[in-house]
């Protein structure tokens, strides 16, 4: 459990966030850099060239023992049975009525499968793993293991350079590498709509190995901020704010995570109830918002019908340093969720309007090889 | 022409009973790239530490209080086309609005830039 009052914990890489100049700011139970030379800037720099991210808030979580794999499969909708060796996929864990309790990546890794999970709720995810999992599972959580991910479009060919190799590895692939001569697990994903790598490497080695990245030419180190603007701009939930346990993947417009085989199949936790929305449709609808004007719509902000009525809301909003217009993601009534359709807002008492966008907003450059994913 | 600072990092640029108020270089830099700026229509009366305007960057949206009471004879059009000013010319092009002081007592209790400065060191 997160204790407001608790002192923030601080991550590995803390000092040397902070002599780099960022703001440091309370996120997820930990002091984390918010920005260096400014969000718009960090932003940009990470659409032409290369970001470097310290996203070591995050659960890095090993789950392994006989029949994991079917064992998992009760709990996300994920087709384990078809991932193959180093591919990763984007899965849910989901409440018996389907609610998003967290949304993750799950990589199967040699005699088991290894599950990146958010910062804020990974003890969270612990427990309710623990909980379900039979006696013959074990998640051992790698606190020892820190995050990083390089992000970009010049990501790649910088990479390469200290990791000979790995331009190889294809979207939602992975492989262990060494770089630095250190041994990392290197997969080609991340959060920003770009292409990239999320590189796991140990604590005590995290400051030589984001030295060795941030003195490359075409790297910058980026804040939470750009990493939200970024993430809001490819389309991208954020699990508390656009996702929760009242919230399903179909209503969170997350149907691709639903495998086909465990569609039809079923199965897993939350099946009854996703089942029931993909045959008899939906009340209302994540999507995404181009705002009229220049202000931005926040979070919180109510969408309402021609009567005043509330009937949905704004769950991610801010203002888009590529496309320089407000955007937003909202959860809106079905009716009004195909792109072109206008909706309206209330925000401090005044009234915006908004066009449904198709997300993303700004295009994906993921690097996909052959056959997708 | 004398210049006075709040507690909530605006100054106010006063000569006569007409006055000019915006955030300050330290306000900016708190509230990082702005990308809006929502300013109150000539007229509109405004109260001592009441609302006056709204600024936006791209992380969150911001109160600015109005520091004296008055009313607003003038909003900077300006930063309609352009809200980075305030971030690039904070007590200079980027000013946010220009009042009629009702009641120039209320400036007794601001502060000189010596004393902000001081304020601010110890943020």
């Amino acid at each position: 459990m997160t204790d407001a009052s608790a002192p923030e914990k601080t991550l590995p890489l803390d000092a040397w966030h902070r002599a780099r100049g960022a703001r440091m700011v309370p996120f997820a139970g930990y002091a984390m850099p918010i920005q260096y030379e400014g969000i718009i800037a960090e932003h940009r720099w990470t659409r032409e060239s290369a970001g470097l991210f310290d996203v070591s808030h995050m659960g890095q979580l090993i789950i392994r023992g006989a029949e994991a794999e079917k064992a998992l499969e009760a709990l996300l909708p994920a087709d384990l049975a078809i991932l193959k060796e180093g591919r990763l996929r984007y899965s849910l864990l989901l409440t018996e009525e389907a609610g998003i309790i967290d949304d993750l990546m799950v990589t199967r890794r040699g005699d088991h499968f290894y599950m990146v999970v958010n910062g804020a709720t990974k003890d969270g995810d612990i427990a309710h793993l623990e909980s379900k999992l039979p006696h013959t599972v074990v998640v051992d959580h790698m606190k020892e293991q820190a995050l990083l991910a390089l992000q970009g479009p010049k990501a790649a060919a910088t990479l390469a350079r200290l990791v000979p190799g790995v331009e190889a590895l294809g979207f939602m692939t992975g492989g262990a590498f060494q770089i630095g001569g250190v041994t990392a697990w290197i997969s080609r994903s991340g959060y920003t709509g770009e292409d990239g790598f999320e590189i796991s490497v140990p604590a005590a080695q995290a400051v030589a190995i984001a030295d060795l990245l941030a003195e490359q030419p075409e790297v910058k180190p980026i804040g939470l901020g750009a990493r939200d603007s970024l993430r809001l701009e490819a389309g991208l939930p954020l699990y508390g704010h656009d996702l929760d346990t009242g919230t399903t993947p179909v209503e969170a417009d997350l149907g691709f995570a639903i495998s086909k085989r465990r569609r039809s199949e079923g199965g897993f936790a939350g099946w009854h109830r996703i089942s029931a929305e993909l045959d008899n449709g939906l009340i209302r609808r994540r999507v995404g918002l181009f705002v009229e004007g220049r202000q931005p719509v926040r979070e919180g902000a109510v969408v309402i019908d021609d009567e005043g009525n509330d009937v949905g809301k704004v769950t991610s909003g801010g203002f888009s340093p590529i496309l320089e217009v407000p955007i937003a993601m909202a959860y809106v009534p079905v009716a009004s969720s195909e792109p072109g359709s206008v909706v309206r807002l209330a925000q401090r008492g005044k009234i915006f309007q908004a066009k449904v966008a198709p997300m993303p907003f700004v295009p994906h450059r993921y690097h996909r090889k052959g056959g997708g994913q | 022409m004398t210049v006075y600072y709040t507690d909530e990092h605006e100054w106010i640029s006063v000569e006569g009973d007409g006055a000019t108020v915006g955030i300050t270089d330290f306000a900016q830099g708190q509230l990082g790239d702005i990308v809006f700026v929502e300013l109150p229509e000539a007229g509109r009366q405004v109260t001592k530490g009441g609302d006056a305007a709204v600024v936006e960057s791209v992380k969150a949206a911001s109160d600015v209080y109005a520091p004296v009471s008055g009313e607003v004879v003038e909003a900077n059009q300006a930063l309609g086309d352009d809200p980075s000013l305030v971030n690039t010319a904070p007590e200079g092009e980027g000013w946010f609005f220009k009042l009629r002081l009702s009641d120039p007592s209320e400036l007794d209790g601001l502060m000189d830039a010596e004393a902000y400065r001081a304020f601010c060191e110890q943020q």
